[in-house]
């Protein structure tokens, strides 16, 4: 699912730090933001919308839920998203203990949630809305355009984005997969959403190591008519050790640069060496 | 984090799980004084890598003496880069069938999976990899848990000695102790029938999940800790992911993904990052602590600050850089690349505060920092 401006969002920790400053953001870019969730201020006003104590108690009045949740308390919260109906939450915190995470996508499954993330850094639609923490509103790093952005990273995805616009291009959707091991939403899943999606013509991938989600994306990518390259982070890291993200971890020879760039290739992605090739590659 | 043998064993055993009666001992001659209240038993160096089999770090003891023997030539015993300075000294037990059993997380389901092969011992991982069949696997929906019925199916059709039931309940016990103490995975390998009814764990792997070391305090304490250089130790200790990679370009960049990507430019134009530190994510405030201990290595030649903010504002990592470079008014060239959330205040800091103009486009600081530090 593509966040569209029509979609109400409810903010999970909307009175919070965190949770003002960018929902705050998201409202001045133009997003459909219905409603807050903190227990302890439940009746209030916040950001001119009510706060709810529970996102179930706000159900009906949301399309999409996005939380601003400390770690220990996110699987409080996600539950309680999905049970409500949340068609789409995204899940913006990292750390979450797995098994948390685990019972957190056993809720979406039951309850038809997507679930996008965790320790992703949300979803742009360049010109309509956003949802997350990524800078939607700096217009040398988001413009509307034609290319879909899908990335595990926030700050890789910002940097591509970037790219795309120093080049005079802009971004159709960047899609934030989230740098967990275990996320919701795959870059295969938001490739094949870009692929159905009319205003994306082209798409960049921005992987890392780890995992087998450049593997399993270079499947669906080799039936594509849509033209696709793709970047991947971590040439120069060393096995064995967690890069940052707990997915970035290449062990027993599994998850490493080679064997992604080799899948992708094979399926007829351009690999970039660096991001900034990325903007040529989709002209050519 | 990941639990040696003597660390791990105690979580099955306290599950319901039998494992044979053992000590952690630190010298020969502490493991001859086991040797004899155990009886005859195994001499196994505790390390914290596999294969110790093979390197020669397991041997059997038939008497107190030969403990002795064995532990005095295992102790100090190099394997797989750890030096053995812990045995653990377990009493022998008849093996009449190797079998091999884990919990653990699966990528793709997003929740857990029982693993289980009648082909247990030192090379079931390449066993299964030349049979698939070899190894049963199945998903667990997290909610329901796992009960005796589910797991006898796992191991319908095959042939265990007719231990079903028993071997049953132990992967039952086994996902039990994988939930109680956030197991990213749990293994044993070998699950031993001894041929007289018993069923025991002869060792056991256990990854606690990182990101419950906050509510496992306790248990944490039993894990061993990655080998960490002295500054990596004194990063973790600042809460920051920092990884010596012993190149001469400092980078100090935000996010996971853009930290390795800066590293993957500075090879790709000829330099060698000496490190990966990200303030990223919630870190993105400790930007001073970050470069006092990245400018503590040696080896750095030049810095290359890249900073592409979406949650880390920009503007308070820079001034955090902009704090600690005048602090410590290292002497070494820097040169930085600013976009994303509070870019246009971070670049005038860096303008005013320090005099340098960030470069646009991260080639070109990339390309100037690796340069620099020739």
């Amino acid at each position: 699912m593509i966040p569209r401006k029509e979609h109400r969002i409810l903010i999970q920790g909307i009175t919070g730090k965190q949770g003002t400053f960018w929902t705050e953001k998201m409202v001045s870019y133009g997003a459909t933001v219905t409603g807050g969730v903190n227990p302890r201020k439940a009746g209030t006003m916040h950001l001119g919308v009510p706060v709810h104590a529970t996102a179930k108690e706000a159900q009906g009045t949301f399309d999409i839920a996005c939380m601003f949740i400390p770690p220990m308390m996110a699987k409080t919260a996600g539950i309680d998203a999905c049970e409500a109906g949340a068609k789409l939450l995204v899940c913006l915190t990292e750390h979450i203990p797995s098994h948390d995470v685990m019972e957190m996508h056993a809720a979406a499954r039951a309850n038809g949630t997507r679930i996008v993330g965790p320790n992703t850094a949300g979803i742009v639609v360049p010109g309509e809305t956003f949802v997350g923490i990524l800078p939607a509103f700096n217009d040398r790093v988001f413009r509307k355009g034609k290319i879909g952005v899908i990335s595990r990273s926030g700050s890789l995805g910002t940097l591509i984005s970037l790219n795309l616009v120093q080049n005079g291009m802009g971004q159709s959707v960047v899609y934030g997969v989230g740098g967990d091991p275990m996320i919701g939403t795959t870059t295969r899943d938001a490739l094949q959403m870009l692929d159905a999606d009319e205003g994306t013509e082209a798409i960049a991938i921005c992987g890392e190591i780890g995992g087998s989600a450049e593997e399993d994306a270079a499947e669906y990518a080799r039936g594509m008519s849509k033209p696709v390259v793709a970047f991947i982070a971590g040439r120069a890291s060393p096995p064995g050790k967690k890069m940052g993200h707990a997915g970035a971890i290449v062990s027993g020879g599994s998850g490493d640069y080679p064997s992604k760039r080799k899948a992708l290739e094979a399926a007829g992605v351009r690999v970039a060496d660096v991001p900034s090739q990325i903007p040529e590659m989709l002209r050519g | 984090m990941n639990f040696e043998e003597f660390a791990a064993k105690p979580l099955l055993a306290a599950g319901g799980i039998a494992v044979p009666p053992s000590q952690v001992v630190v010298s020969a001659e502490e493991a001859g004084v086991a040797a004899e209240t155990i009886g005859p038993c195994v001499v196994k160096a505790q390390v914290p890598t596999g294969k110790r089999g093979k390197a020669g770090g397991i041997k059997l003891a038939a008497t107190p003496d030969e403990a002795r023997t064995h532990a005095d030539t295992i102790l100090g015993m190099k394997i797989g880069g750890y030096t053995v300075e812990k045995l653990l000294v377990e009493g022998q037990v008849p093996i009449a069938r190797e079998l091999y059993a884990a919990v653990l997380n699966d990528p793709v389901t997003c929740g857990p999976v029982v693993l289980f092969s009648p082909l247990g011992g030192m090379d079931v991982e390449e066993a299964a990899e030349q049979d698939p069949n070899a190894m049963r696997r199945m998903p667990v929906d997290i909610r329901e848990g796992l009960d005796a019925g589910k797991a006898a199916g796992l191991l319908s059709g095959l042939n265990l000695d007719g231990q079903h039931d028993a071997i049953a309940e132990v992967l039952v016990k086994l996902y039990d102790v994988y939930r109680a103490n956030d197991a990213e995975l749990l293994e044993i390998n070998p699950l031993v029938l001894t041929g007289d009814g018993g069923v025991l764990a002869l060792d056991c792997k256990f990854t606690l999940c990182d990101s419950a070391v906050p509510r496992r305090e306790e248990l944490s304490a039993q894990g061993t800790p990655d080998k960490a250089t002295d500054l990596e130790a004194e990063a973790a200790e600042a809460g920051l992911k920092y990884i010596e990679l012993g190149g001469s370009v400092g980078v100090l960049a935000n996010g996971a993904g853009l930290t390795m990507t800066t590293m993957d430019a500075i090879t790709h134009y000829g330099g060698q990052p000496s490190n990966f530190l990200e303030i990223g994510g919630e870190a993105y405030t400790k930007s001073e602590i970050a470069l006092k201990i990245l400018l503590k290595n040696p080896n750095i030649k030049s810095l290359l600050v890249n900073f592409c903010g979406a949650f880390a504002r920009t503007d308070v990592m820079a001034g955090g850089v902009v704090e600690a470079w005048k602090a410590l008014n290292p002497d070494i060239p820097v040169v930085f690349t600013i976009h994303g959330t509070g870019e246009d205040e971070a670049v005038a800091l860096v303008k005013s505060e320090l005099g340098i103009e960030p470069f646009d486009l991260m080639d070109d600081a990339v390309k100037a920092a690796v340069e620099a530090a020739r």
